[in-house]
């Protein structure tokens, strides 16, 4: 045999060729790409690297990632929209298995399993928001937030949004993006003390042809935004909708948005039990009320529960296909296709394992950690544990302007000890100075906690 | 004992059928699945409760209404739901055609299993991450060689976005340049994918959308009425969805370049033309390749996946922040980028998805790579011609070869027994495969796609073509077996579609379904 056969492609024995060109009535494989022009077709190889064989693979790619330094080896206080949280081994069993790790877009028959996974998804998430409606999932927050906004513009047929100036700036650079050109966007700003909102600015802006205000709560700074009733109020006089992004993980302990008057709720599930993965781990939600109105204006994937032909069996299928872009092309709302499924399941599973008992318990212990940080933090001379004055979940930001060292220059130093300080919001937010927001979980120990605290005095000290 | 003849018959086959109830119904009161990370006793001691801070307002005042089910039951009922569903790893997966549904090697899944890549935060100090990013280089470098273009971002996470990001260039490309307002309208095909005119018209365009010639092929004639200074980008699958190659494709890319319009490729039917042609040499300015198709990562049930971007150095500067670059033996991450888009997604994509993605490259090699298109082209013509053999199917358009895919008909078979395509799809499952139709519209009456890949041997590809024939047998003797379908799957047909269009009763949730049958206040 002059070739090697490769085990990913099993037809490159010579015979089988031979007999398969015979059906088709052809010379060479070459003969049946008659159909491309000779002035587009390759005359070289490609220039690749030779290939491996699967020990060298392995070899070469873990050679590779040993190069990388990981969260299990040094300590981490990095969040800002990818969180390190506890992951139950049955989540991973689970969204390892073969059946759902390379399933696709089959039937609601022979892929019963994955609609009746996803609908329970659906199902759980709804609980802990709330609200009736949850979709297939999108492919992050960011574009949860982006869709939920598009929504709510074509719900009122108006064109203005207003973005709380707290929203991740990264997330906003989605939500413009996915918005451009069709709507136009306006900032509300917040509170320097607190970061609540500017209700007297939000006012201000308020005018009849906002589509919807969105804010985050917890915000991406940390805090807990309290004002979430006297916003809503202010939106329905004007009969603007609220959308509201949150971290799932906190409403255990904290009020879902529905309960303060939000019309939409987006958020990432990935702290819901899903590895970070260099971001590979996000993916995005959206919940409403079960009103027509929202639900015709999804442009995700809705599965539903049916009967089938046969007493006693629970069947599955698409609501309101129509609506979609894989119906209507260009007609259909937005877009949809490929998105984060898998992490879907995934959340289901940590739902269905946590509970309601587990949702709260693990929601106290963060909140009872990241405090305790704060309060190490402000034995620290110069260092103020958290900038704002408000109540905060697992985030918040360590102001570090009296030390008169760069967050730059402190996270060096950090890692020279093994940490991985907080995410540097110098230059997201200069009007904040040398800020740093740092992210505290149920995965931090004391220790973890008070070799930080530490590693601050040691450094600042100099 | 008789042996199991497995050559050139229908497979013996029954799905997995547990009848689980949905999870709600499995809540046992005090149950647990698992015990959280404790707080310690002097973090408590020092902070209190840690919830009565919380204001108020914001206090979550019920428990949310999940179920409590013990750890072995949970993870019982997902498995039952996991062999439920017919992943690729389990069956001839060609009737998925567009998917690409090939081989996931088992080294791959391995390898991101690694926590030095799992356990990795986004935002880390570069100097920790320099694995990583060797990784998204290199695969960038493969990426460039196989289409010719300048620069790769693997931050869209699908397809769909890609093609997003793609049309979210051509307005700040034509927005750059003075034309923003001017050029309002993009062009595209009819048998590309539904995304390439839904994602244009979410970034404002409208839409024109090219119908085939009697042959199959793009119309030019169709194109160059329908380009004008309006034009801002021209949008294209090839071979498209039909499996059929446009070869003038160069003519169409410099007619639009000569309006003053951008091409963009969909390189989502690419798994024929590895090491064969290029986006470059057809003129093309960006194009984007499916990684969770093409490159073999898995599909996941739909995502998380990777639409690996592609751009001309011209465009460049218009990519989604950040990328990354290589200079003195270091990698690290651009953010600034004079024209960017801004983001589509978060951080950086999906990151297993990209290692997948190099390490399938890797273990093929630039011989390997073409080898799969080459094969990938001969199973399809090979099934093509055993296809047309069966009674009721055809495949409309320009006799020939295909390259990877062909869209085939039953509109004969239609015609003849009053089976139709979707009925096919039902009984097809009971030989334990998948079967597609079609994206709306049917073009193509009573339409099916298949693509079998590279992955699939003869005897695979037999497998497949004996269930086709059989049923277009029974359609012809005993049609009420496939309208009945499917009699072998997990559950039998679905009953009332009304639940799915109706909304008074349609269930999107578990509590809706209770809500609707008063059994809600009940449970709560």
């Amino acid at each position: 045999m002059s070739q090697k056969v490769h085990p990913y492609i099993p037809n490159m024995v010579p015979e089988v060729q031979a007999e398969m060109l015979k059906v088709i009535g052809a010379e060479s494989i070459m003969e049946l790409y008659s159909c491309i022009p000779e002035e587009l077709q390759l005359k070289e190889n490609l220039q690749l690297p030779p290939a491996l064989t699967e020990y060298e693979l392995r070899r070469h790619i873990e050679g590779i990632l040993n190069k990388n330094t990981s969260t299990k080896e040094y300590v981490n206080f990095l969040g800002a929209g990818c969180w390190q949280h506890f992951i139950p081994a049955v989540c991973d069993e689970i969204n390892q298995r073969s059946e759902f790790l390379t399933a696709y877009a089959g039937e609601p028959y022979e892929d019963h399993g994955r609609f009746q996974a996803l609908f329970e998804y659906q199902s759980l998430l709804a609980e802990l928001v709330d609200m009736d409606v949850v979709n297939v999932p999108t492919f992050d927050w960011g574009q949860a937030a982006a869709t939920s906004i598009r929504m709510a513009a074509r719900i009122t047929g108006r064109k203005k949004v207003l973005l709380a100036k707290t929203v991740a700036p990264e997330r906003s650079k989605i939500i413009i993006n996915y918005g451009t050109p069709k709507l136009e966007f306006e900032y509300v700003q917040f509170d320097t003390k607190s970061g609540a909102m500017d209700l007297e600015d939000l006012k201000t802006k308020l005018t009849e042809d906002v589509a919807a205000l969105y804010f985050e709560n917890p915000s991406y700074l940390g805090f807990i935004e309290e004002q979430g009733q006297e916003i809503s109020n202010l939106l329905k006089e004007n009969e603007s909708l609220m959308v509201v992004g949150v971290d799932p993980i906190s409403l255990g302990v904290l009020a879902p948005p529905s309960h303060y008057g939000a019309d939409i709720v987006c958020g990432d599930l990935q702290p819901l039990g899903m590895h970070m993965n260099y971001s590979g781990g996000q993916a995005g939600f959206i919940a409403t009320h079960n009103e027509l109105k929202f639900v015709n204006e999804y442009p995700s994937r809705l599965f539903g529960i049916v009967p089938t032909v046969k007493e006693g069996e629970y069947g599955f299928g698409d609501v309101a296909y129509e609506r979609t872009s894989f119906a209507q092309r260009e007609k259909g709302k937005e877009s949809v296709g490929t998105q984060t499924a898998l992490w879907g399941i995934t959340a289901g599973v940590y739902l269905a394992l946590l509970g309601p008992d587990g949702m709260q318990e693990v929601g106290q212990t963060i909140m009872q950690n990241s405090q305790y940080a704060v309060q190490q933090l402000n034995q620290i001379a110069n260092v103020k544990g958290s900038h704002f004055e408000s109540a905060f979940f697992k985030e918040f930001i360590v102001d570090f302007n009296q030390t008169g060292d760069t967050v730059e220059q402190i996270n060096q130093k950090l890692l020279e000890k093994k940490i991985f300080g907080g995410k540097d919001l110098s230059l997201e937010f200069p009007e904040l100075g040398q800020t740093a927001l740092f992210c505290v979980t149920e995965v931090h120990t004391k220790e973890d906690i008070d070799g930080l605290v530490q590693a601050l005095k040691d450094i600042l000290a100099k | 004992m008789k042996r199991i003849q497995s050559k050139s018959k229908t497979r013996d086959f029954h799905q997995a059928k547990w009848n689980e109830p949905i999870i709600f119904e499995l809540h046992q009161p005090g149950e647990k699945g698992v015990e959280l990370p404790p707080v310690n006793e002097k973090v408590a001691l020092s902070v209190g409760d840690g919830t009565s801070v919380i204001p108020a307002s914001m206090q979550r005042k019920n428990k949310p209404n999940l179920p409590e089910i013990g750890q072995a039951r949970v993870l019982r009922h997902y498995l039952r739901l996991s062999q439920e569903t017919l992943g690729s790893d389990f069956n001839v997966e060609i009737g998925q055609g567009t998917c690409t549904m090939k081989y996931i090697p088992k080294i791959n899944e391995l390898l991101v299993r690694d926590p030095k890549m799992m356990e990795l935060h986004p935002l880390q100090n570069e100097e920790t991450v320099q694995g990583m990013l060797e990784v998204f280089y290199k695969l960038d470098l493969c990426m460039r060689e196989i289409s010719g273009m300048d620069c790769f971002s693997f931050q869209p996470s699908s397809g769909t976005q890609a093609l997003f990001a793609m049309a979210s260039i051509v307005r700040k490309y034509h927005e750059q340049n003075g034309e923003g307002d001017k050029r309002d309208e993009i062009i595209t095909t009819i048998f590309s994918h539904p995304s390439q005119a839904a994602t244009a018209a979410v970034k404002g365009y409208k839409i024109i959308t090219l119908h085939p010639d009697e042959n199959g092929f793009p119309d030019i004639e169709k194109l160059k009425a329908a380009v004008s200074e309006r034009t801002a980008g021209f949008v294209v699958a090839n071979p498209e969805d039909t499996g059929i190659f446009n070869p003038k494709i160069k003519e169409f890319t410099d007619i639009i370049h000569q309006a003053g319009g951008l091409c963009f490729y969909d390189q989502a039917n690419a798994n024929g033309l590895l090491g064969i042609t290029r986006a470059k040499e057809a003129g093309f300015d960006m194009c984007f390749f499916n990684l969770h198709k093409t490159f073999a990562a898995p599909h996941m049930c739909g995502g998380p996946a990777t639409g690996a971007l592609g751009v001309t150095a011209e465009l460049k500067e218009y990519l989604p922040a950040p990328i990354v670059e290589y200079h003195e033996g270091k990698y690290s991450l651009k953010n600034d980028l004079a024209h960017s888009i801004g983001k589509v997604r978060s951080f950086h994509g999906v990151a297993q998805t990209v290692l997948r993605a190099y390490a399938w490259i890797r273990a093929l090699g630039a011989e390997g790579l073409k080898e799969v298109a080459k094969i990938a082209v001969l199973n399809n013509n090979y099934m093509y011609h055993r296809v047309l053999e069966i009674r009721g199917a055809s495949a409309p358009y320009v006799k020939g070869h295909r390259l990877e895919q062909v869209r085939y008909s039953w509109e004969q078979l239609t015609q003849e027994t009053g089976v139709t395509t979707e009925d096919v799809t039902l009984r097809m499952t009971d030989f334990g495969l998948h079967y597609w139709t079609s994206h709306h519209p049917y073009i193509v009456k009573q339409p099916f796609t298949l693509e079998p890949t590279e992955s699939y041997s003869k005897e695979d590809l037999d497998e497949y073509i004996h269930a086709l024939e059989q049923i277009s047998k029974e359609a012809y003797e005993d049609p009420e077996i496939i309208k009945t379908a499917p009699h072998n799957s997990t559950i039998h047909k679905i009953d009332e579609q009304d639940y799915l269009d109706n909304p008074d009763k349609w269930c999107i949730t578990w509590r809706t379904y209770l809500k609707n049958t008063k059994a809600y206040d009940l449970v709560k």
